[in-house]
């Protein structure tokens, strides 16, 4: 059948909520007699926590309780581990520490929850925070990676005999035997630092238990409704079916709302269990850069072993990753970044070792590229870097070892997040970069414009960066389509939505299916008490894994509505079309009958019905992929440096996209913006500072720049579309592919542009403030 | 026990009389107090403008007003603009160019944007950037946004030279 919604830009379903104030986030969320929760949180990053008064605390007016580690008694325990390590990698070493709810004799990052004050209103409960009071040994911080390592430095875990979390070697081929063979061998360090997800809506829950009915409702901010509920009914020792997990809208997600089980979601259901009051905690801005989930943070002493020519013999990354103070998040981070660390070039010779590191500082979980920008940094910098020294054009020197079009599916052999092994299921890399390239006008820029430009005493550069995306990874996800008794059909699905238009996409999917109007699908994404089996909205796979789903539950209904209205209309099956809500008989159309109608005989009140008939037309569906499909892309830009002051004007950015099977180009579009956006912050605007003693200099706004209009570029969108061959729409994710070049592509473009200083840049994030200086110890030699 | 002010305020168009702290901020009073919730606090420290409504037609951040300063004024929030069964031009406009992503941060971008059109009707791509800048958006790196502005000054430009009837 032809498709006539998948690939339109449809307009979004939920916007008129959105856009009126009437759609419900967690904060919205009213309910008589809440109470309001504000936590105690630790001011020091490494201490010991000896005592906590909090009598004067508890006398204040309007104070309902004050808990402490102490109080919760037996139902004190960390959270559950989130994500083991890989079973089927071979060379692993894993300690797992995960978050505790209260801090108990210890303190391990600054922000760490202590106490927690429930009262009748957050100005009250603010309040008496202020009341407690703390009795603590503060301790050394251990801060740096590479010091966290050294015989004799402080312990963030005591009971371990040093802060490695983890080690993990990985292997493809002999990379000492490719070393032989090379005719250069370039080694480089290179240093990345944290950033934060800096979502527009901070954290929050609303915990609702109700004595009567024996029934748990929460309202949480995360990206993982069904596996909040499932983990806190066995925390609490009810039954699945007693907790409902409600993830409404929620303000932006990008990765820290898929960590799981932070402190505030371990005590404030147990609390309202406990108090038999409905209890609502939102995080402030301060909290969110403390107390929500960071990323980045690693150390790269990398090697490269090429032959003249410029082709990639082999590769050695052997890495430090900051984990932060507990690692319930397994490897997720540093295995994407040793599956992006080949980008997507034919590298046969890779040998991988990280050593995951505890520090005092906040839990690191993903953010948007979640170790994959860092992998594609490493990458691309060591290619320029051989570009120079082999006088090689950097565009060349590329193409010569994408992996070609006819080499897929390329094993890579090494294990990935999903625990399966490395497979690029396809792609059609060159034409991507080319594409990238024309749209940016590349040569004409560097044989013409620049020149000219130079001549003027201006410093304009221009990069290039391709890079691959791992995306839509199992398990598996569900759901369950409906036609109703109105005609309209409803769908109900696990995984959260974050602004990323699942309302609106998935509900194209099934109108194609169904032949109804787009907006008479009605999506319920983020409830437990709607569909309760799949895992969440992570690592760029709701529209592909939910969106197959949905798309193989739309078809089981497509065919029941029409082995049913073939009955009906007496007519075979293979002469009936579904449109605008109805089953016609093709060339009779006035032969037809609704939806509707269909619903209501399918659900009769009377009579009798064959054996083995299930009623309504409904079915639901699950699935999973055997691996997750590699996206790919190329991003280019010009921009200009101011060389005093290094502030930088971007002319032109460009990004060409081939993410399969296109949904709807103008959420996709939405996405890409929203990537380059994040990823240009992450290159040179943003960067979280922790001093020697584990403080975080920058907790607001006015420190923490992201980027605003005045410095976003307009990002010109070009496609390409390679299906993927791993589900039935064709399509792979698209979610993280804008943040994943931009670091990479902009210490090529600054290089460029101050190509006569000579400069190589081997950091991120960068900015002013940190190019002036890096120039200025380049100038002092 | 604190000593309660009179409040006295209207809001989109209804007068409100309520007895408030004086610390109570007006994002707090709107969101928690009236149920106007609508509009958003995103940071509290008066950078990012997702708490921005209209005090006497002027935009403001509401998380740095206390209550009590809006006593005896007008103030508009995202709800006074338009309704779902009539969208406001600059609603409807952000509804055709995509400039909604998660929601978190439009309403104040929307009471920026009616303020910011009033006194300049016709701007330049540079002046609602401009505009925009003390609106923070994490999902749409703006460029839907600005579009959405060109189209409801356009919109909103036709339907003036519209000759009455």
């Amino acid at each position: 059948m032809t498709k006539t919604l998948i690939g339109k830009r449809v307009l979004r379903n939920e916007d008129p909520r959105l856009l009126t104030g009437q759609a419900q986030f967690v904060d919205d969320v009213e309910i008589p007699g809440l109470l309001h929760a504000a936590f105690l949180r630790s001011d020091h990053a490494h201490a010991r926590l000896l005592g906590l008064d909090v009598s004067a605390a508890r006398q204040r007016p309007g104070v309902v309780a004050v808990f402490t580690a102490e109080d919760m008694g037996a139902d004190w325990e960390p959270g559950p581990p989130l994500v083991s390590p890989p079973p089927t990698a071979k060379d692993v070493l894993f300690h797992s520490r995960r978050q505790v709810p209260l801090a108990k004799d210890k303190i391990r990052h600054a922000g760490e929850a202590i106490a927690v004050v429930i009262a009748e209103n957050r100005y009250i409960a603010e309040d008496a925070v202020e009341d407690i009071i703390v009795d603590l040994e503060p301790l050394e911080a251990v801060v740096d990676l590479e010091q966290a390592l050294h015989p004799g430095s402080p312990l963030v875990h005591d009971d371990l005999d040093s802060n490695l979390a983890a080690h993990l070697f990985q292997k493809k081929g002999d990379y000492e035997a490719a070393r032989k063979q090379a005719d250069l061998v370039l080694q480089r360090r290179i240093i990345i630092d944290r950033g934060a997800a800096a979502a527009m809506e901070n954290r929050g829950i609303v915990a609702d238990w109700d004595e009567r009915s024996q029934h748990l409702t929460i309202w949480d901010t995360t990206q993982a409704p069904i596996p909040i509920r499932n983990g806190t009914a066995a925390r609490l020792g009810l039954s699945e079916n007693q907790v409902r997990v409600i993830a409404p809208f929620i303000g932006g997600g990008f990765g820290p709302k898929m960590m799981m089980f932070y402190p505030e979601e371990l005590v404030i259901p147990w609390a309202a269990k406990k108090l038999k009051r409905p209890i609502k905690w939102i995080e402030d801005r301060r909290e969110n850069f403390y107390a929500t989930t960071q990323e980045r943070g690693q150390i790269h002493d990398v090697e490269i072993a090429l032959s003249r020519d410029g082709h990639i013999l082999g590769l050695k990354d052997i890495f430090l990753h900051d984990t932060g103070a507990y690692d319930p998040y397994g490897l997720t981070i540093p295995l994407n970044t040793q599956c992006h660390a080949m980008g997507g070039y034919d590298i046969k010779n890779f040998t991988t070792e990280v050593s995951v590191v505890f520090t005092n500082k906040t839990l690191v979980t993903p953010v948007r590229g979640a170790g994959r920008p860092q992998g594609i940094y490493v990458i691309e910098r060591l290619l320029d870097a051989a570009s120079k020294e082999l006088g090689i054009d950097p565009v060349e020197i590329r193409r010569r070892n994408l992996i070609p079009a006819d080499a897929f599916p390329y094993e890579h052999g090494i294990i990935d997040q999903a625990f399966s092994p490395l497979i690029l299921d396809s792609g059609n890399y060159w034409p991507v970069m080319q594409k990238a390239l024309e749209m940016i006008g590349y040569e004409k820029f560097i044989r013409d414009e620049q020149p000219r430009l130079r001549q003027d005493g201006r410093y304009v550069g221009i990069g290039i960066t391709p890079f691959i995306e791992s995306t839509g990874v199992g398990p598996y996800e569900g759901a369950r389509v409906t036609v109703e008794a109105s005609g309209k059909i409803f769908v109900a699905t696990g995984v959260g939505t974050q602004g990323q238009g699942h309302f609106t996409t998935f509900a194209q999917v099934v109108a194609e299916q169904l032949g109804v109007a787009v907006s008479d699908v009605r999506i319920v994404s983020g409830d437990t008490a709607e569909f309760h089996w799949g895992t969440g909205t992570f690592a760029s796979r709701g529209a592909v894994v939910a969106g197959n789903a949905i798309h193989a539950a739309a078809v089981i209904v497509r065919r029941k509505v029409l082995e049913l209205a073939s009955k009906q209309l007496d007519t075979p099956e293979d002469e009936l079309e579904l449109e605008g809500g109805r089953v016609r008989v093709a060339d009779i159309p006035n032969r037809s009958i609704s939806l509707a109608e269909l619903a209501n005989l399918a659900n009769p009140l009377r009579g009798a019905v064959e054996p083995g008939t299930e009623p309504g037309l409904e079915a639901t569906a699950y699935f999973g992929p055997r691996y997750g499909a590699t996206a790919f892309g190329a991003h280019a830009m010009i921009l200009e440096i101011d060389p005093e002051t290094m502030m930088i004007e971007i002319k032109r950015y460009v990004t060409v996209e081939d993410c399969g099977t296109v949904l709807n180009p103008l959420i996709l579009e939405g996405q890409i913006h929203g990537g380059v956006s994040f990823g240009i912050g992450n290159a040179y605007y943003e960067k979280l500072h922790f001093d020697e003693n584990g403080q975080l200099l920058n907790a607001s706004f006015a420190d923490y720049l992201i980027p605003s209009a005045t410095e976003m570029p307009r990002i010109e969108v070009g496609h390409v579309e390679t299906r993927s061959p791993l589900n039935e729409l064709g399509t792979k994710g698209v979610g993280e592919a804008g943040t994943i070049p931009v670091p990479a592509l902009f210490a090529q473009a600054i290089e460029n542009a101050l190509a006569d200083r000579e400069l190589e840049i081997l950091e991120s994030p960068l900015s002013p403030n940190r190019l002036y200086e890096l120039l200025s110890r380049k100038e002092a030699g | 026990m604190p000593k309660l002010f009179d409040l006295a305020l209207t809001v989109n168009g209804t007068r409100f009389e309520q007895a408030v702290e004086p610390r109570t901020l007006l994002s707090d009073f709107l969101r928690h107090d009236l149920g106007l919730t609508g509009t958003h606090v995103a940071c509290e420290h008066g950078v990012c403008g997702a708490c921005t409504v209209l005090l006497d037609g002027e935009p403001v951040r509401s998380c740095l007003v206390f209550a009590v300063q809006a006593h005896g004024h007008s103030v508009t929030t995202v709800e006074g603009l338009g309704s779902i069964e009539q969208l406001h031009p600059v609603q409807e406009a952000f509804r055709q160019a995509h400039g909604v992503q998660c929601g978190f941060c439009t309403p104040g971008i929307l009471t920026t944007v009616v303020a910011f059109l009033d006194d300049n009707p016709d701007p330049s791509e540079e002046e609602i950037r401009e505009a925009l800048s003390g609106n923070l958006c994490r999902c749409t790196g703006y460029q839907h946004i600005v579009d959405a502005v060109q189209l409801a000054a356009k919109n909103i430009k036709t339907a003036h030279q519209q000759p009455a009837r």
